[in-house]
């Protein structure tokens, strides 16, 4: 019980924004609004909504990677991708039914944390550090994309899927929970949101307990300066590489949900602009927390989805825009800076994080 | 087919992968050796010098003199942005990294606003020669010789000329520099406009030959992100050997299983040398030296 309560403790802690009854209670309302939300809304419109849903995951393993652990992972959308067609032709091949679709989803989500294992080995364990992190990582989204964009042709198929080339994979079963007396097949309505604001709230709370656990403090520590937390002893390529790994997995749960959202799949969704967007959300958010990237992810969807009505073109300048203001003008994120405003009044100790 | 066609035929294979390795390359290569940023934006640097050769080549101005045109253009846009944004960044290079993927995204989808989604080019000039069996494009060969000529010209630059001297004392320890006398801020500027136009050159030579949309800096610009990473810090030592062994991979591969197998070949190279020699080419040629 001890063990328990010490483990619940640690959701909130040094490595956080937001600690005292007066967060939770905050936190509370936000749940209870958010379950609440369909019963004012028609499906459409909270279909929609489990849409901007299913990124957030790759925002947080984004927020984890390159936030607290500070390496520039721009690969993100490779894993996306991976674990997205891994989910198509898993399904495709072996239908939905008796609850496959969620052992695909594990399955999918295995085989993207594998590849990101794969690569993570390389890069740290060879000790490539910042810059070319980054652009080691973009490159092997870019390759990804141009190869998945090449196989139109009938040779490409695994088992019945044919992998379709630039047009993309459709028509793979979405998720489908096994019930006695009929499957609920889970399309973009009421019941997938609630499925999917489960696994957010589960994520995000595991990945606040994650962050102030001895694991995240190190990592931390390795953002800060390298050199010191191996000088403590640390071997800090196995904490990058880990890091990696989980961040790889939610952006494969990201490409997993979205894939079985849309029942779509296709190779531009790893290309130059799409592998940016993580990259802007996490960055105008405040990557140095989870719940600013959380609250900067579902902003900046909503003004992009606001701003596409008018032509995605211009959508996505008004991006680039953004990021190149935030990264001159507030660093750390918009929504961090007005979260630390908002904070100031409130919390009586100042705790002495950076 | 006897021996010496083959020969030819790997000869130009290689020669045409080793001047679109180094021109693609050498732009972000000397603002990285020299600045330590990389430059996201360099495919779109690449776009607007391809763009503005093609344009002027249609109002009439002979190719040569519109691809001059292109660099220029290029290197002009690049001191604007360094003024404007990246000055502000050198105490965060990641941050810098950011910030040019912020402008990749706006000049790429501003040109797609703009212009429309594709301009219509110009022919390749020079037309084609035949050895053996193939014909070949003789434009290509030009390329081959201008990617010499600018590693030799930058060599030049960099070793003989007083702005040469000025941007290594600048390299090698800046405020001693600075105490010098040197205006860093302005070696800054004019090293990063430097490279934006070497990025504009290789659109506007490369302009003739291929289709030109918005997107067409994403085309260089993984080979140009594997050129640097193989070769390091240096462009002599770094660049151009880096360009020559991943050439080999890239034209073998390619004649082997086609265009996209030389760049996974690439990419599969870039990762292993990575492991082995993390600070690549240059890196490993110096330290033998020292």
């Amino acid at each position: 019980m001890n063990a328990l309560s010490r483990f619940f403790a640690r959701l909130e802690g040094p490595q956080t924004l937001g600690r005292g009854p007066g967060f939770w209670i905050g936190f509370l309302i936000v749940l209870a609004g958010a379950c609440a939300y369909p019963l004012f809304s028609d499906g459409y419109t909270v279909g929609n909504t489990v849409y901007f849903f299913t990124w957030i995951f790759m925002a947080l393993g984004l927020s984890l990677i390159w936030g607290y652990g500070g390496a520039l992972s721009f690969g993100q959308t490779a894993f996306f991708g991976i674990a997205g067609y891994a989910y198509g032709i898993l399904t495709i091949n072996f239908g939905a039914a008796y609850g496959f679709t969620f052992v695909a989803l594990l399955f999918a989500v295995a085989i993207a944390a594998l590849f990101a294992a794969l690569l993570g080995y390389f890069l740290f364990f060879g000790r490539i550090s910042g810059v070319f992190l980054g652009i080691v990582t973009l490159s092997v989204t870019l390759v990804l994309e141009r190869f998945m964009a090449q196989t139109a042709g009938p040779e490409w198929k695994i088992g019945a899927a044919r992998l379709n080339g630039f047009n993309g994979m459709s028509n793979m079963p979405p998720l489908t929970v096994p019930w006695p007396g009929g499957d609920i097949v889970l399309f973009p309505d009421v019941q997938l949101y609630y499925v999917v604001l489960g696994m957010l709230v589960l994520v995000y709370l595991g990945l606040r307990i994650l962050v102030n656990s001895p694991f995240g403090n190190v990592l931390v520590a390795i953002r800060e300066n390298p050199e010191r937390a191996e000088m403590l002893g640390y071997d800090i390529r196995k904490y990058q590489l880990g890091t990696f790994v989980i961040g790889a997995a939610l952006a494969g749960l990201s490409g997993v949900l979205y894939t079985s959202w849309g029942q779509y799949i296709t190779p531009s969704s790893m290309g130059m602009t799409a592998a940016a967007l993580p990259i802007v959300w996490v960055a105008v958010g405040g990557r140095s927390d989870l719940t600013t990237t959380l609250v900067g992810t579902i902003t900046v969807l909503a003004v992009f989805q606001a701003l596409t009505i008018h032509g995605s073109q211009y959508a996505l300048v008004v991006m680039g825009i953004m990021l190149v203001l935030t990264v001159l003008l507030a660093p750390r994120g918009l929504i961090y800076a007005l979260a630390r405003l908002i904070a100031r009044p409130f919390s009586k100790r100042q705790p002495g994080d950076a | 087919m006897d021996v010496g066609t083959l020969a030819f035929s790997a000869l130009y294979q290689f020669g045409d992968a080793f001047a679109f390795l180094v021109l693609s390359a050498c732009g972000l290569a000397v603002i990285f050796g020299m600045m330590g940023v990389i430059n996201l934006a360099h495919g779109e640097f690449i776009m607007c010098g391809a763009y503005v050769t093609v344009s002027a080549a249609h109002a009439g101005v002979p190719l040569p003199l519109a691809i001059l045109i292109g660099a220029l253009v290029s290197a002009a846009v690049g001191a604007l942005v360094e003024i404007l944004i990246i000055r502000h960044l050198y105490d965060r290079p990641l941050d810098t990294i950011v910030a040019t993927w912020g402008l990749s995204l706006i000049f790429t989808q501003g040109t797609l606003i703009l212009l429309g989604s594709t301009m219509a080019g110009v022919g390749t000039p020079f037309g084609s020669f035949t050895v053996g069996d193939y014909s070949y494009s003789l434009y290509r060969l030009v390329l081959c010789g201008m990617a010499v000529v600018v590693i030799a010209g930058l060599y030049a630059l960099f070793n003989w000329t007083r702005f040469g001297v000025m941007a290594r004392a600048t390299i090698q320890v800046p405020h001693m520099a600075a105490a010098l006398g040197i205006d860093t801020r302005l070696v800054y500027s004019l090293t990063f406009a430097l490279g934006a136009g070497l990025a504009g050159l290789a659109g506007g030579l490369y302009a003739p030959t291929m289709t030109l949309v918005p997107t067409m800096g994403t085309t260089f610009i993984m080979e140009a992100f594997v050129t640097v990473v193989v070769g390091g810090a240096d462009v002599f030592l770094g660049t151009a050997p880096a360009a020559a062994v991943l050439a080999v991979v890239k034209a073998t591969m390619t004649s082997w299983y086609g265009q996209l197998a030389g760049q996974i070949g690439l990419l599969m190279a870039v990762i292993i040398v990575i492991r082995v020699l993390p600070r690549g080419i240059s890196g490993f040629l110096l330290r033998e030296r020292a």
